[in-house]
């Protein structure tokens, strides 16, 4: 692995770029460079493990114990990796893509590091930018004190942080009882974990357990699910949240059963499950669905994740939740898939190559249906029923303000929405309110989320300062323009 | 049932600003019309635009559509029932050097010669009061005080939503496939059946050339797709809009403190497709631009970028008037990037000639001869 200190460095272009450098990107890049290619791994951190393997080379967090045994294995992959021929360029964000006219059939790709930006292009992208935490707005989740659990995760990973004061950790899903047990573990001061997973859930997914049984998920999640249990106050059953303080957090009221609760308490961290980081995948044209099942979008991909954009790729989580050791596996298949494109080898070779680690990812994914369908967040944690409850929150816009639009104004989707209340509009491209955006206009007009679709998002994907725009290396382009 | 209505006095065809506004006041003059949008109204070029409301610095043949548009647009809470989020902090042309000064006295000089009256030479003096961040170097320019801007998407659907309270039959969602000649009306077909009227308004934006040349009448239209930025929020450091005369910028900041970022570089337009393809080489060009003007901008983050698709005549200038060749067929086309401001204007200009026969607001030069016939 050769490693880019600043973007001169750059070559003008790659056989295949990856963005992203979690278990996915890393294991993509590894195996492609493997196979002959020439890769770029880009990604925005310092060092690489993506989210769930964060720091796994620099984490100040010594005791093995605290972490546990799944996040250690991070380190065989960023391992693997480094042994491998790719170019990695961290602390480098890619801000844009699209096709290099110039070159049909490749790619211009738009890169900043250390505030420079530049330009190269790519015959082939994986996207491994993985999963996003669902947004869980709430009244008063934009108080300070309240935060998701993947930001204490970070905190924890990255400098072995832990939130100080009283801590509730409030929602559902799988990480939430990792996470409960990782603070707990590293000392911090739980006073409550509240348990929002809907009770009549069990039901549905009672027919997906006999393959739960069988799975990797099985045992892991039962031993989290007791530890958390066993050491930790714990309310099942709860259908509503509120975060209360003047200035900054004080309390979270919660109900269970129809009863009111109220906890005192320095931090509260929400979470909900993840989804499909689609920011990228959408801005670079690829067709996503809604999945019933994950109750999100998810990028259209065939059996080697290809999107529908010839030559862009989807590797990991941000194709669809599997979770970490199913996303080292995409990422190889996705590798298989973008050098048999390039003709570095032929679909025989690639389907006996890729053989083996499809059948690894079936047991691996076995058992994802019983936790979609288990931990679907109720409705009203979905589409906040309090007008007031803030949605967007770059631009502060208010449930009440989407339904009213969504209703009076015959506002039918979240791209109109955006012109009319500018929702969407900020700096985090809908993130943190596409997903409720788009359960409130399907709630107030009746109709399902597919329907109602989702926002189409342009480059930048990430912000790009007008300092790097203006420095852009220029070419000989002819310029033509209009008087507006 | 208006619903389902298949015939009318007026079929408009396209759902932007334009289309959207002659069917509202063909409405208010009590003709029946069906408005056949192929995607919704405002999704192009009508709801993506910058949403300059400018009289300023436009080619005079524009000027008498454009002054009658802004006397709407000042009180346009009364036509549509939503302010459109309509602001008036004046326009500015800023001059970069002496050459630049010189040509805009000549510019004023001109339209008072011609009776215009809405454009001001300012000096350095009074250009750094009205946009103190503006550098230091630039030696005046010229305002035009009751300019100012909107929200596109916003004032294109009060538009269409006003019209169809006055029982206009909106269609959205259905795209027009053919049009012709059918006794003494005209057939639109669409992917949604076909409709009849005996009159009809091509007002289709970039995909007007087909409906032209469905009526005989082909027209060199191009296709373009001028991009945009906008920052996150900065502090607020100026009111008005600001264009320039030499290079191309246009610049505001709205109210929540983020700057939109125009000027007209075009990204390629996919019209098929419904997409556009920026040119971040183009815009680093833009970028390079506020660089030099103002100073204050160099740190500001640029959160998104994007372009509409808008059809360009040859000469600058839309197609608007009667069909050359038609009774009962009129065009409302090919605004070139400066058209939103005209909307409101143009819609009450061509609902009188409908409704009459003509208008008392010049359109010379605007006509669709200038393409289809041979001097």
């Amino acid at each position: 692995m050769t490693p880019i200190a600043s973007i001169e460095q750059l070559a003008e272009s790659y056989d295949l770029v990856i963005v992203g450098a979690g278990p996915a990107g890393l294991s993509a890049a590894a195996r492609a460079a493997e196979l002959g290619l020439s890769v770029l791994l880009a990604d925005e951190n310092p060092a690489p493990g993506g989210q769930i393997y964060r720091a796994v080379t620099t984490t100040p967090v010594r005791n093995r114990a605290i972490l546990g045994d799944d996040y250690w294995r991070g380190a065989d992959i960023v391992g693997r990796f480094e042994r491998s021929q790719a170019t990695y360029a961290p602390r480098c964000t890619v801000w844009s893509i699209g096709p290099d006219e110039t070159a049909p059939g490749t790619f211009e790709l738009g890169l900043s590091l250390d505030g420079k930006a530049r330009i190269i292009s790519a015959r082939q992208v994986i996207l491994a930018t993985g999963a996003q935490e669902r947004p869980f707005p709430i009244p008063g989740w934009t108080l300070p004190g309240v935060m998701t659990a993947g930001a204490a995760q970070i905190a924890l990973k990255s400098a072995g942080a832990i939130p100080s004061g009283r801590t509730v950790i409030a929602g559902c899903g799988p990480l939430l009882y990792l996470l409960a047990g990782q603070l707990a573990a590293a000392g911090c001061q739980i006073a409550a974990v509240l348990d929002t997973t809907q009770k009549g859930n069990w039901s549905k997914a009672l027919g997906a357990i006999p393959d739960f049984l069988r799975s990797p998920y099985f045992a892991k999640g039962l031993k989290l699910m007791l530890a958390a249990r066993r050491k930790l106050r714990f309310v099942a059953g709860v259908t509503s949240l509120t975060a209360t303080g003047g200035g900054k957090l004080a309390t979270v009221q919660f109900e269970q059963n129809g009863r009111t609760g109220t906890i005192a308490c320095d931090t509260l961290l929400l979470h909900q499950g993840v989804i499909p980081s689609v920011n990228f995948s959408n801005a670079a044209g690829c067709a996503h669905d809604f999945d019933a099942e994950q109750h999100a979008w998810v990028p259209r991909v065939d059996a080697w994740f290809a999107s529908t954009v010839p030559g862009i790729a989807i590797a990991g989580d941000g194709a669809g939740i599997g979770g970490a050791e199913s996303a080292a596996l995409r990422g190889e298949i996705a590798a298989f898939g973008a050098a048999s494109r390039l003709g570095k080898l032929n679909e025989a070779e690639r389907d006996r190559q890729a053989g083996p680690v499809r059948a690894e990812l079936e047991k691996k994914l076995r058992g994802r249906r019983f936790l979609d369908l288990l931990y679907k967040p109720a409705p009203q944690f979905l589409a906040p029923p309090k007008d007031e409850t803030i949605v967007c929150r770059c631009e502060e816009v208010t449930a009440g303000q989407i339904r009213d639009a969504a209703k009076r104004l015959g506002v039918t989707g979240p791209n109109q929405m955006k012109a009319f209340l500018r929702c969407g509009m900020g700096p985090c491209q809908g993130r943190l309110c596409g997903p409720t955006v788009v359960e409130l206009i399907a709630e107030t007009r009746g109709a399902t989320p597919a329907e109602t679709g989702y926002y189409r998002l342009r480059p930048p994907i990430k912000p790009v300062t007008l300092a790097e725009l203006a420095a852009l290396p220029q070419t000989e382009a002819s310029v033509t323009a209009v008087v507006r | 049932m208006t619903r389902d209505r298949r015939n009318a006095d007026v079929i408009v065809i396209g759902g932007g600003i334009h289309g959207c506004s002659t069917a509202l006041h063909c409405a208010m003059r009590g003709l029946s019309v069906i408005l056949i949008e192929k995607d919704h109204a405002g999704r192009h070029a009508s709801g993506v635009n910058a949403g300059g409301v400018r009289q300023l610095a436009r080619h005079v043949a524009e000027i008498p559509l454009s002054n009658a548009s802004m006397a709407l647009w000042h009180d346009i809470a009364e036509l549509v029932d939503d302010d459109c989020g309509f602001t008036s902090d004046g326009q500015v042309l800023v001059a970069e050097d002496e050459a630049d000064l010189e040509g805009c006295r000549a510019r004023v000089a001109d339209l008072t010669l011609r009776g215009f009256h809405h454009e001001e030479m300012i000096d350095a003096r009074e250009l750094r009061a009205i946009v103190p961040a503006v550098s230091e170097t630039c030696p005046g320019g010229v305002i035009s005080r009751r300019d100012g801007a909107a929200i596109p998407l916003r004032a294109t659907q009060a538009f269409k939503r006003k019209a169809e309270s006055l029982g206009a039959t909106i269609r959205e969602g259905v795209r027009v496939t053919k049009v012709e000649k059918d006794g003494s009306n005209w057939r639109v077909t669409t992917d949604a059946g076909a409709f009849l009227a005996p009159r009809i308004v091509n007002a289709a934006g970039a995909w007007a050339d087909r409906i032209a040349s469905d009526l005989g009448e082909p027209v060199p239209l191009e296709v373009i797709a001028p991009m945009l930025m906008i920052t996150a929020p900065l502090p607020a450091f100026i009111k008005p809009v600001v264009i320039l005369r030499g290079r191309k910028l246009s610049f505001k900041q709205f109210d929540n403190g983020t700057v939109l970022i125009g000027g007209g570089h075009l990204g390629t337009p996919l019209r098929d497709e419904n997409v556009t393809l920026l040119d971040w080489r183009k815009l680093a060009i833009s970028a390079g631009t506020v660089w030099d003007l103002f100073p204050i901008m160099r740190g500001a983050p640029v959160v998104r970028a994007w372009a509409g698709i808008e059809a360009r005549m040859p000469d600058d200038l839309p197609v608007f008037g009667k069909s050359a060749r038609h009774e009962g067929a009129y065009h409302q086309f090919g605004f070139s990037a400066h058209g939103f401001q005209l909307g409101p204007g143009a819609g009450a200009v061509m609902a009188e000639i409908i409704a009459t026969g003509r208008s008392n607001v010049p359109i010379d030069g605007l006509d669709i001869a200038r393409f289809t016939t041979t001097h």
